[in-house]
């Protein structure tokens, strides 16, 4: 949904970073971001090949780790991945009792750089 | 040959910076700030003037009033006698830190120690962009439906408090009060759920009952 300014902060943490190390450009990006963030990948891509021209970054690749969120039955135990929209019920007991935890990182992880 | 450069930096990490200096202005303020978040049309606005409304004399409300475009909800603020600043955002989903700093100025500092920023009509993105504020206050409502923490859990999780509006049209809705409670903990285990109807009053007393320990208890941690 807001696929613009979240690819502008990726793009100044990853220039930020190579300048701070003298890099002469930029090949990769490692991005960390949970399976509850709404941001669509290709979107992402699509606006930073866009505003990556001319900069340090030009031509890099991203790469997208998507960590899952995990619901965890309290009634059997059962742990399982999940993305919106939630399940309400564990798919081995049926209980509605469920914890679901993580998902929700969202950082830039480290870049490759020249 | 490429050099792997660790980094582990919010991808927002130039907002986080920016909120962060909010925050430390409101610290030096004294005043409490509550991110209002909501779907439009859920009762942000219909909350902030339920809770002023109620507040003891010694807490000083002022308001921010997030939207794209309209100044309909800062006039409605205005008329009740309260400090309010609108932000256009012309287009903008969400309100971020910047906007927050430069509304900052507009307001008399000093004189209110209670923030509330109503932020943009929406459900997705303001969880995701820091302002400095101290406590996000998620408002669901009743005419939403009852699937919503299981749709938008970014949202729900990211909750210090959740205050469902409309309680008076549960029965209309069909409502399924255990469902949506059951999702909000899902993915909330310490978010207080209140139940409310700004329209009728009932249930908002106990909500602000809530909102002035906090208060009360962030300003006992300052003076420490």
């Amino acid at each position: 949904m807001h696929e613009l300014p979240v690819t502008q902060g990726i793009l100044q943490v990853a220039l930020d970073t190579a300048q701070q190390n003298g890099a002469l450009s930029i090949t990769d990006i490692h991005l960390v971001i949970g399976a509850m963030s709404s941001i669509v990948d290709d979107s992402v891509q699509f606006y930073f090949d866009m505003l990556n021209r001319e900069t340090l970054a030009a031509g890099a690749r991203l790469h997208f780790r998507r960590n899952p969120a995990i619901a965890t039955c309290l009634q059997c135990r059962h742990q399982f991945e999940v993305t919106p929209p939630l399940a309400a019920e564990c798919p081995v007991c049926g209980s509605a009792q469920l914890q679901v935890a993580g998902g929700r990182e969202f950082y830039v992880e480290s870049i490759e750089i020249e | 040959m490429t050099t792997t450069i660790p980094v582990v930096k919010h991808i927002l990490d130039a907002n986080e910076q920016l909120a962060a200096v909010n925050r430390t202005t409101f610290a030096q303020a004294g005043v409490l700030a509550l991110n209002l978040m909501a779907s439009p049309g859920a009762g942000k606005t219909s909350v902030i003037l339920a809770t002023t409304s109620r507040l003891p004399a010694a807490i000083r409300p002022a308001v921010i009033e997030g939207d794209l475009a309209s100044t309909i909800d800062a006039d409605t603020i205005a008329a009740r006698g309260l400090p309010v600043v609108q932000i256009n955002t012309g287009g903008g989903c969400h309100l971020d830190a910047n906007m927050i700093a430069a509304a900052l100025p507009n307001l008399p500092l000093g004189q209110f120690n209670l923030l509330l920023v109503e932020n943009v009509g929406n459900l997705v993105c303001p969880a995701n962009f820091a302002l400095g504020t101290h406590l996000n206050v998620v408002i669901g409502s009743v005419a939403e439906g009852h699937d919503k923490p299981y749709k938008y859990p970014g949202m729900y999780a990211a909750a210090d408090v959740v205050l469902l509006n409309k309680s008076d049209l549960i029965e209309v809705f069909e409502f399924d009060l255990g469902y949506f409670q059951r999702g909000l903990t899902m993915v909330n285990r310490s978010a207080p759920l209140f139940v409310m109807s700004c329209r009728t009053g009932v249930g908002v007393d106990a909500w602000v009952e809530w909102l002035q320990e906090a208060w009360h208890n962030a300003f006992e941690m300052t003076r420490r």
